[in-house]
């Protein structure tokens, strides 16, 4: 992915997101959702270091991961809407969405549910000799839970081929970091494992993707597990109808001075001049795509009521 | 003859030669051979890859196995005692259940765990807790009663796609059944099998309480009263045609289980001939189960916790009329 295809994804994920505040606030779609506006870049980064074969497992703040790999964002809408023609037939929702294809093993309601999950996914890579990387995204409130820990310390054991991208966006749902977290620091916790651990900033795609790219090939190389921890900003609420009342305004509007989209797009025009075209074509191509992908899902097909209890055990 | 622990390990040994995707994982399974041994000698002939000791880490143990098996691989892992599940239930509920429901990725995992008491473990160490798991949509269970079917049935749990709750009970383990060389065929799934014949009371149960109703059978029917019993084999799938038949066939049913009386399994299978054979009772169904306390460690008190022959002999006895 260049440059101009990170800034585009971006855009494309940030549309996207806009999208979904605007269908739930209009009532179009039901249950909840987690944006991730003002992280696009820790997505773009890391799909972008990712190689073929690589596998990738998210958290129930996904769709921007699952954007980054590629993910059809038609597909995704229709899983919003609880259509049949959704990445999990309507089933999963915005928190369980999956395309192996692409090599997204999920994203995962369960806070820190799918690190031992990617362990596993990690350890079939090693057995088999695959040179499979698994990078296991997960949030800074996960850092808190036993399997954290549990999954660190195995990989670091097994010397897994797992690198763990940890997206600190400074808030677990409303508790600010310094009010969870008895060391601020993720990157610490690598060093209690013996592995190492890298802070960068989240919202520079570029840093991002080489903080990823080295811990891939440390990974590859067979000498285990890293820990990337990437400083960024949930500008949105935790979720849908969260007013935010646990922060300022002040802190917000700090944090929008340094939100990624506009800061690549600084980054670009200082490198290549002014492009205001060409950026405001990216974001019409992407309102385009979003529009139609809102379109597929509201004229796609419910699933049938009478198979709700179909599938719940593979065919042995 | 052979132990219900030796089936146990020759049936592993047999699966891990039979397919290279199986593999091990558990506390103290390598060198130690497991805590009750089952694993005694994989780690000498299969190797460190195959047979793996991890930390303790029930949660990691259990998620990586989930992984593992989501691709590709066949993981068959230990929890040491049953009661240490419940470190783990996040990872069976929440991914391994809905793995294929939601994800469409088959998960083809077998836990294996040491259950139930009778030792004077206490009560961290006694539980045999498959009531967390059987409304669980997702997950199968298994409970062989004899040697044969811990074969057979872990044969099944390794060779399909799908979670499995193996629950090999302690007091199993040391007790011999004729098993050759030859090891039995795999044992399907949802299916009870009726271990004694009779037509004067049903006895209902799984795990070892099936092996007690068993001897209990053959005590009353000394007395000239006939037992029908039920050994259910697996809890999820389960086999409620045979269920229903057995109940039908005496109208009296008693149903034996380890746990607490209160939301154990009992009460499912109670309430299912309830609905479909309340007709043909003559007598309101029977639970003999342990007390809603703690299992505690002193012996008496223990034994006051779980139904023996004798306790199960009088139960039947008064239902039988």
């Amino acid at each position: 992915m260049d440059v101009w295809a990170c800034y585009e994804r971006m855009v494309v994920i940030r549309c996207f997101e806009e999208a979904v505040e605007r269908l739930f606030s209009e009532g179009r779609i039901m249950g909840t959702a987690h944006v991730c506006i003002g992280q696009e870049a820790v997505a773009v980064g890391i799909a972008s270091a990712l190689q073929p074969g690589d596998a990738l497992t998210s958290t129930h703040r996904g769709h921007g991961h699952f954007l980054a790999v590629g993910a059809d964002p038609g597909r995704m809408m229709a899983e919003m809407f609880g259509k049949a023609t959704g990445y999990s037939r309507g089933r999963g929702g915005s928190q369980m969405m999956i395309d192996t294809t692409l090599g997204f093993y999920g994203a995962n309601g369960i806070t820190a549910g799918s690190m031992a999950f990617a362990c596993g996914l990690a350890l079939e890579a090693q057995q088999r000799r695959t040179g499979r990387v698994v990078v296991c995204i997960i949030g800074d409130g996960a850092a808190n839970e036993g399997l954290f820990h549990e999954a660190l310390n195995l990989a670091a054991l097994w010397r897994l081929p797992l690198v763990v991208v940890c997206e600190n966006n400074r808030y677990a749902m409303s508790t600010p970091v310094a009010a969870g977290l008895a060391n601020t620091r993720v990157a610490d916790r690598g060093a209690a494992y013996g592995i190492p651990g890298y802070a960068v900033d989240g919202n520079t795609v570029a840093d991002v993707r080489l903080a990823v790219e080295t811990a891939l090939s440390r990974a590859r190389a067979g000498s285990g597990p890293s820990l990337v921890e990437c400083e960024t900003y949930r500008l949105s609420g935790h979720s849908k109808g969260d007013p935010r009342e646990y922060r300022t305004q002040t802190e917000e509007a700090d944090a929008w001075r340094r939100e990624p989209i506009s800061r690549l797009e600084t980054l670009l025009q200082n490198a290549h001049g002014p492009a205001p075209a060409r950026i405001a074509a990216c974001r019409a191509r992407a309102e385009q795509t979003i529009a139609d992908a809102i379109r597929f899902a509201e004229t796609s097909p419910d699933p049938d009521p009478a198979t709700v209890a179909d599938g719940v055990f593979a065919p042995d | 003859m052979k132990t219900f622990t030796v089936t146990l390990r020759d049936t592993l040994a047999a699966e891990m030669r039979r397919d290279p995707a199986v593999f091990l994982m558990g506390e103290d399974i390598g060198a130690y051979g497991g805590a009750f041994g089952v694993t005694k000698g994989l780690l000498a002939t299969f190797g460190p890859d195959r047979v793996r000791d991890t930390p303790i880490s029930e949660q990691a143990l259990v998620g990586t196995a989930i992984g593992a098996a989501a691709a590709g691989l066949r993981p068959v892992i230990e929890i040491m005692f049953m009661d240490f599940i419940t470190l783990a239930v996040d990872q069976l509920a929440n991914l391994a259940a809905k793995l294929h429901y939601i994800y469409q990725i088959p998960c083809p995992l077998v836990v294996r765990a040491p259950t139930g008491g009778g030792r004077g473990y206490g009560a961290t160490h006694s539980q045999t807790l498959e009531r967390l798991f059987t409304g669980i949509p997702g997950i199968r269970i298994a409970a062989p009663s004899d040697a044969a079917d811990a074969s057979g049935l872990l044969q099944t749990a390794i060779r399909g796609s799908n979670p499995v709750l193996m629950l090999e009970h302690k007091l199993l383990y040391p007790l011999r059944w004729p098993i050759g060389e030859t090891l039995p065929p795999p044992t399907p799934f949802g299916k009870a099998r009726i271990t004694h014949s009779g037509d004067r009371v049903t006895l209902i149960a799984w795990s070892y309480m099936a092996h007690l109703c068993l001897a209990a059978a053959r005590q009353l029917a000394a007395d000239g009263i006939t037992a029908e019993v039920v050994d259910l084999r697996t809890l999820a799938p389960l086999d409620t045609e045979t269920i229903i038949a057995a109940a039908r066939k005496t109208g009296r049913v008693l149903i034996v289980e380890e746990g607490p009386v209160t939301g154990g399994f009992g009460a499912e299978v109670a309430t299912r001939i309830f609905e479909a054979a309340y007709d043909s009772l003559d007598a309101p169904i029977r639970r003999l189960a342990g007390p809603d306390c703690p299992i505690p460690a002193s012996k008496v008190l223990e034994a006051a916790c779980i139904p023996d022959v004798a306790a199960i002999v009088a139960a039947a006895r008064e239902l039988a009329g």
